[in-house]
């Protein structure tokens, strides 16, 4: 077990997780709540990290960020280091992929709170931050957390975009996936078997947790 | 407080408690040097004995030379490069991210390579593997990459050579870097492939199959060179320099390379 591997890799969860959520709770409650122009595209717009090739995605990123263009030569001085190659690139390209992950479960759990219990509570007095703390929030709570563990799950298992965007510098870029391939490229695969099964048993773990949410906010609406 | 608030409180804390375990600071202590794939055991030997004399350890990543060379380009945060030819150490060096030219550390062989079980016996050389071919045997046979990858370039110049190349080609498997190669060639499904001599004298590979070496005259032979890269600092310096040596020369020996006077 690298244990230097499963410290990156669960950083870069936290990180991911910690930086996107709040943006998600917004985001996932305003696509919920309100109508607007473009609405549709932007939802497909949420989702298409679903569907992109982490290769795609890692293309731009280097490209982007490469010291041989402006913007990656901006970012050198001001950082001190190149973007890509580095845990602060992994974090970056983790919070794009993982967009969707965050956002769709907190709309549908906004979504699944009844139009007449908002109405009622803004009948109430509410004020919209007030309806949102003390009413939508506590119901649509198990979606938000169902969003958090997803996206921390999925984290674990990026591998294209990581290997793209950070090269696998051990104690930096070289998450619990990267270095399973690494072992196995030394043939050494007692230890990428160790590392496998300790990433699947996390996900089978993330993904039951996520079920049992999920019947809640059934129950609820 | 209300049971949202307290397992919102109690999350939060949870998850601030790991965030600090975790630690935030990424600060890499030891210095990182890349190296092509073909030294993926010899250089790890070479390191651990550079602890040992030296007191400083350097964190190793492997590629192939081309990848490597490209994500240096990039400005990934290595301070030594290792490469498996002169082109790609060169290539650096024009581009000015080198100190200097730097050092021939080695000349590389490649092996024609057969899993234990596999139809094709590398005693008979790429006569038997065009053979083999000839009686519609062969199913996937892996070599790296030429493209980015000098011992899939030296491969596919022993494969050209032989007339086997045209061939060959729908039953090629292609290795990101040679020590993918190997691992593809170990495979059930190949009847092998061909890799670099370090990585078939290697302990891990040993009971995996059966090599025998490609004469080097079917290829332009591989010279490879390191350089230091910019950023290189002291430690990396003591490294390039013990490379030199001779401990570091006999563990060079052990995994099949020849070595520049």
């Amino acid at each position: 077990m690298d244990w230097i591997a499963l410290r990156v890799s669960l950083s870069l969860g936290l990180w991911t997780v910690a930086l996107l959520l709040p943006a998600g709770v917004w985001a996932g409650h305003q696509l919920a709540t309100r109508q607007f122009r473009g609405k549709p595209f932007l939802e497909a717009l949420v989702a298409i990290p679903l569907i992109l090739p982490p290769t795609v995605l890692g293309f731009y990123l280097l490209t982007a960020f490469s010291p041989r263009s402006p913007l990656g030569a901006t970012l050198e001085t001001v950082l001190g280091h190149t973007l890509a190659f580095s845990f602060t690139g992994l974090v970056v390209a983790s919070v794009i992929a993982n967009i969707p992950f965050v956002v769709q479960p907190i709309q549908r759990a906004f979504e699944a709170v009844p139009l007449d219990v908002r109405e009622a509570a803004a009948c109430c007095g509410l004020s919209p931050w007030q309806r949102f703390l003390r009413v939508e929030g506590p119901l649509a709570w198990p979606g938000i957390l169902t969003a958090a563990i997803l996206t921390f799950a999925h984290t674990l298992g990026e591998f294209g975009v990581v290997l793209m965007v950070g090269g696998s510098l051990p104690g930096q870029t070289r998450t619990l996936s990267i270095a399973i391939y690494d072992r196995m490229q030394a043939f050494d695969d007692y230890r990428a078997g160790v590392m496998a099964a300790t990433l699947l048993v996390m996900a089978v773990s993330a993904l039951a947790v996520t079920h049992v949410l999920g019947r809640r906010v059934g129950r609820r609406g | 407080m209300t049971i949202v608030r307290r397992w919102a409180f109690v999350w939060a804390v949870a998850f601030l408690a790991l965030a600090r375990l975790l630690g935030l600071a990424h600060a890499q202590k030891s210095p990182i040097v890349a190296a092509a794939s073909d030294l993926n055991f010899a250089l790890a030997e070479i390191a651990e004995q550079f602890a040992r004399d030296d007191g400083q350890r350097v964190e190793l990543v492997f590629g192939s030379s081309g990848t490597l060379t490209r994500q240096i380009r990039d400005g990934a945060p290595f301070e030594m490069f290792l490469s498996a030819d002169e082109t790609f150490a060169d290539e650096l060096t024009k581009a000015g991210l080198t100190r200097d030219r730097g050092t021939l550390y080695a000349i590389g062989r490649i092996v024609l390579f057969a899993p234990t079980g596999s139809p094709l016996n590398p005693r008979e050389g790429l006569d038997g593997l065009a053979r083999l071919l000839a009686n519609g045997r062969v199913t996937r046979f892996a070599i790296a990459n030429p493209e980015h990858a000098p011992y899939g370039r030296a491969a596919e110049a022993a494969l050209r050579k032989r007339g086997l190349w045209n061939e060959l080609q729908p039953h090629l498997v292609l290795g990101e870097n040679v020590s993918q190669a190997a691992q593809f060639a170990t495979t059930g499904n190949a009847v092998g492939g061909i890799i670099a001599d370090s990585l078939a004298l290697a302990p891990n590979l040993q009971n995996r199959g059966t090599y025998a070496l490609i004469p080097d005259s079917e290829h332009a032979p591989l010279r490879q060179r390191m350089v230091l890269l910019k950023r290189a600092g002291p430690v990396v310096e003591r490294f390039y320099a013990y490379l030199q040596q001779a401990k570091a020369r006999a563990i060079l020996e052990r995994y099949g390379f020849s070595l520049p006077k």
